[in-house]
């Protein structure tokens, strides 16, 4: 390599103004958002994880049936959308089997949802407060969708008033 | 030269060759520069280098450090790819610097190298390795058996050996780990390189703690945090199959339970 290599170095972005840090007053290293040390993760010693993602695998593929199966019925087979209506959903639900697709459906899709967005919590909140103020969201909204759900489908009356 | 058989007069033309310089090109280096003694803010600098294209990125940082600017920081020893100290990234992708040739990642645009990502930086390309060697030793990453120590060494056929052969190529550069996802979101995460090494202990058949580890790997922050995003496998370059290893040990996970 010949010494006299024609160089030039270009200082593209030069760094804040009058300069505070020196060798004896360094600035904070450049942390990630957070930093594993010798106490992290906490042992649990449970099996929860595992059966987390067995359930989004099995439970999804039920769901590919079931979600699809829906989407034809309700929204392409006999007229689409259109038909859809307080006599229609009335019609199916006389039936236990469309009952218990239905009732399948919703606690399998919210479970697995939820399951799913526990997964983005903990991946995307940096703050431990934050993160149990999304939980209890979350869980609070699965709950009561998955109960109610599961009281109509059950206490359906057709001939409401 | 005054002998004038072919082949020196072969040479000489060579060495004619490549005294003129001709087989030489300009590159642009990108580095992202960090002196927390400096600054607080890390910043893109730009070196214009006359490099023969055949040359790997480590030449063009000596040349850098050497020639230019003594204060560039960086780790090597090897530069063969074996001690796994100069991980990083470049043009966006994690290498080794010392395996990558500047005619293989278009050296006609500048070349970006920065340090690998999720761990603190602690000055220009070195990051602060703990966290990650923390990460390994968590999965007790040595031979573990029970009764008494053998007088002669533990034999293995060649079917067991092979069992586990392609996870004892890492060289913990933690290209791996620092390219993935989960790891970067907060650094919990065992990470691929902890698993790959957890992975080499579990399949030994000469081994008798792969319970132990398994059950640590099954914890939260272990391998069903993986969302096989394959980053890790893209990554190694030591073409480990990375996300491989890790759902045969969530497969080994799976089979223990049930
Ligand atoms: C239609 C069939 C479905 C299949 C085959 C399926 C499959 C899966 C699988 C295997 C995962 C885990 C991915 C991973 O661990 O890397 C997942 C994640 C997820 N699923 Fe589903 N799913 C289906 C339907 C649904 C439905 C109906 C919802 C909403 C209620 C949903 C919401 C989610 C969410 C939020 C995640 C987490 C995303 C993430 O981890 O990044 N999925 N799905
Ligand atoms: S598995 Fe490959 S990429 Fe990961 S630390 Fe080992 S050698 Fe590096
Ligand atoms: S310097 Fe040893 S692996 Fe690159």
């Amino acid at each position: 390599m010949s010494a006299d290599t024609p160089v030039d170095a270009v200082e593209l972005t030069s760094t804040s103004g009058a300069s505070a840090f020196s060798p004896d007053n360094p600035a904070p290293v450049i942390e990630p958002p957070r930093a594993r040390t010798k106490r992290t993760p906490r042992a649990t010693r449970t099996n929860f994880e595992l059966y987390g993602w067995l359930f989004m695998r099995l439970s999804g593929i039920v769901l590919v049936v079931l979600v699809l199966g829906h989407l034809l019925i309700q929204l392409v087979l006999d007229g689409g959308v259109s038909k859809i209506g307080f006599a229609f959903v009335a019609g199916r639900w006389a039936n236990p089997f469309w009952q218990l697709w239905d009732l399948t459906m919703l606690w399998l899709a919210m479970l697995h949802g939820a399951n799913g967005l526990r997964t983005v919590i903990n991946d995307y909140a940096e703050r431990d407060a934050t993160r149990s103020w999304l939980k209890a969201l979350l869980y609070t909204a699965t709950a009561f969708t998955v109960l109610l759900g599961t009281l109509v489908i059950f206490t359906f009356d057709p001939n409401i008033q | 030269m005054s002998t004038a058989t072919v082949d020196n007069n072969h040479s000489a033309a060579l060495d004619a060759a490549e005294s003129t310089d001709a087989h030489l090109i300009t590159v642009t280096l990108r580095v992202r520069r960090y002196n927390p003694e400096v600054s607080d803010q890390a910043s893109w600098v730009d070196y214009k280098l006359e490099m023969d294209p055949k040359e790997r990125v480590l030449d063009a940082l000596h040349k850098i450090k050497w020639e230019i600017d003594g204060t560039l920081t960086f780790r090597r020893s090897c530069a063969h790819g074996i001690c796994g100290s100069d991980a990083m990234r470049i043009n966006g992708r994690n290498r080794l610097a010392c395996k990558t040739l500047l005619k293989d990642i278009n050296p006609e645009k500048p070349i970006t190298v920065e340090p690998i990502k999720g761990l603190a930086v602690l000055k220009d390309l070195v990051v602060d390795m703990e966290p990650f060697f923390q990460a390994y030793r968590d999965v007790m990453p040595f031979l573990i058996t029970k009764g008494n120590e053998p007088t002669r060494e533990r034999l293995q056929s060649s079917e067991d050996r092979e069992r586990f052969d392609d996870t004892t190529k890492c060289i913990l550069c933690a290209a791996c780990t620092s390219s993935c996802p989960v790891f970067w979101n907060d650094g919990q995460y065992f990470g691929p390189a902890a698993i790959v090494n957890a992975h080499r202990f579990i399949f030994d058949s000469r081994d008798e703690a792969a319970e132990q580890r398994l059950e640590i790997l099954n914890d939260r922050d272990g391998v069903w945090r993986c969302r096989t995003t394959f980053n890790c496998t893209d990554a190694c370059p030591r073409g480990i199959e990375v996300t491989k290893a890790i759902q045969e040990v969530k497969r080994a996970l799976i089979t223990r339970r049930f």
